[in-house]
């Protein structure tokens, strides 16, 4: 690890300020995604600000009917949190799909969403890689690329997002709320917050220099059938390959986000439409675009096997 | 390695700092104080209640949880595996939390309870799960053993807390059964593979928990 100075923020504004201006500046809360980098050398900030005080740890209704977590809320407990449970319950079962008992304790809701690539190529420091070195080259196009993405892929990077929660917020159309260098809060659709690689793939949110999560909010609850479907080389404690959110509704309106397959938490709104026909036409019109390697082309079978799946375990629940 | 040379760098300066530190412990009132940086060296006071004993340390910010605890208080029940939160061998449990002690910082704890294997029990007292663990032969090599004993005590926790996981059928009904435990040690990896026992010795303790 490259040595680097510490400081506790002992307010938001601090924490962004204090980002903002100094270079080489990096916020810390879990830590089991950037200390991990760290040892790698992949990420080398010279000042790490540990937000872990600052008290964004609630989870409260909002005055529209929904919810809003706090960034530090900790995977464990938002996945237990009752009424996550149950109304929001395809977000505890994304959660719970994703790394171990151990991380859960210590990752956060911000960092869930912060969390970078998974890509051998981008942890490979001996491999060219666009996201880690820009302008370098991408190793995995050509090479291993059996995990990775095939939408929303581009020239420069096929790295595929790894979060199972941001799969579940994507679904739910949370929004992420922030707070800028300047002090002035904004909440960002989630949509909108992870970037497509396109030329740049080292720009992977649109978050701004200094500009700190301070909550992740979803709308009031939808209702419907939640399930999370996570396909992966073991039982427990791996990325997915493949995985599906979805919420069925009671009166046919359906939605659908995957994950293991996007180079962001993959969502479109003709797959949505497509609900009542099945997840054959789902499959079809989700992965519309899809470019594949002669690795990662199973993919696609396995997003249409994976659908069925929650479409006979929705059969089977009504 | 570079790591290796930090490793023996951070010790040597650690084991100096205890020993300045040492007679001049903190009064009263004063682990309130955040820590600075102590302008200069880098070094960064950092208070831990470790198996129930208070402990000043002086650390480059670098320093994981786990070598804090290796390298600094030279409690080396808590194994080093991969360091890089996959393999679970460096398990503590953390204000009653398990983590993996090498995905954190030490200085992000200041102030915090550290529970390790050392704290559990002892060889004249043993914790339940330790004695269960030698009842039904829960380890060969027993290298990653202090990491299992510690994330099997906290699994029960969580169990009992009613926190849900991957395999529960309904998020509110959580009960135990040995596909609960399968899922939530999934996080301690075992090349030995005495997972079978190791299931066994958390159902044998789970049921003396019930009684």
């Amino acid at each position: 690890m490259k040595s680097f100075t510490y400081s506790r923020a002992t307010s938001v504004a601090d924490a962004a300020k204090t980002a903002a201006s100094t270079q080489g500046a990096r916020f810390i809360a879990g830590g089991t995604n950037l200390l991990d980098l760290m040892k790698l050398q992949i990420e080398t900030p010279t000042h790490l600000i540990d937000v872990n005080h600052l008290g964004l740890d609630r989870i409260e209704p909002t005055p529209e009917g929904g919810l809003r977590i706090g960034a530090l809320v900790r995977n464990t407990d938002l996945a237990a949190d009752k009424v996550v449970r149950r109304d929001y319950g395809v977000l505890s079962r994304a959660l719970l799909a994703g790394a171990s008992g151990q991380l859960r304790n210590k990752a956060t809701t911000a960092g869930n969403l912060l969390q970078r690539a998974r890509c051998p190529y981008f942890y490979d420091t001996n491999m060219p890689c666009n996201k880690r070195k820009p302008g370098s080259g991408c190793g995995a196009i050509g090479g291993i690329s059996r995990s990775l993405a095939i939408l929303g892929v581009s020239d420069a990077c096929i790295a595929q997002h790894p979060s199972d929660m941001a799969v579940a917020m994507r679904l739910l159309d949370a929004q992420v709320d922030t707070v800028g260098a300047d002090g002035v809060a904004r909440a960002i659709p989630i949509v909108d917050f992870h970037m497509l690689p396109g030329d740049t793939p080292h720009v992977e949110t649109a978050l701004k220099s200094g500009e700190i999560i301070t909550s992740v909010t979803l709308p009031k609850p939808i209702g419907g059938t939640h399930v999370y479907r996570k396909v992966r080389d073991r039982a427990s404690y791996a990325f997915a390959l493949v995985s599906v959110a979805a919420v069925f509704g009671k009166d046919g309106g359906s939605r659908f986000a995957l994950g293991g397959i996007g180079a962001k938490p993959w969502r479109t709104p003709a797959a949505d439409a497509a609900a009542s026909s099945g997840a054959k036409a789902v499959a079809e019109a989700a992965l519309n675009g899809a470019r594949t390697t002669h690795h990662n082309d199973f993919k696609k079978t396995l997003v249409e096997r994976t659908l069925a799946s929650l479409y006979r375990h929705k059969e089977a629940r009504s | 390695m570079p790591s290796d040379h930090l490793t023996r760098r951070s010790l040597l300066q650690g084991s100096a700092a205890i020993a300045a530190a040492a007679p001049a412990l903190a009064p009263a009132g004063a682990a309130a104080a955040r820590p600075t940086a102590k302008e200069g060296t880098g070094m960064i006071p950092v208070e831990l209640t470790v198996n129930g004993r208070e402990v000043h340390l002086q650390l480059d910010p670098r320093t994981t949880l786990l070598d804090a605890l290796r390298e600094h208080l030279h409690l080396t029940g808590t194994k080093k595996g991969c360091d890089q939160g996959q393999c679970g061998a460096c398990t503590v449990i953390v204000e009653g939390r398990r983590i993996n002690s090498c995905l954190t910082l030490a200085v992000m704890h200041d102030g915090d309870k550290v529970t390790t294997i050392e704290g559990l029990g002892t060889p004249d007292k043993l914790h339940p799960m330790q004695r269960a663990f030698i009842t039904h032969d829960g380890y060969q090599c027993g290298y990653c053993t202090p990491g299992q004993i510690c994330s099997a005590v906290a699994v029960l926790d969580e169990i009992a807390a009613g926190i849900p996981s991957h395999v529960t059928p309904d998020l509110d009904k959580v009960s135990l059964s040995d596909s609960e435990l399968r899922e939530r040690m999934s996080g301690n990896i075992c090349r030995c593979a005495a997972y079978p026992n190791i299931i066994a010795a958390m159902n044998d303790v789970a049921g003396e928990t019930k009684a």
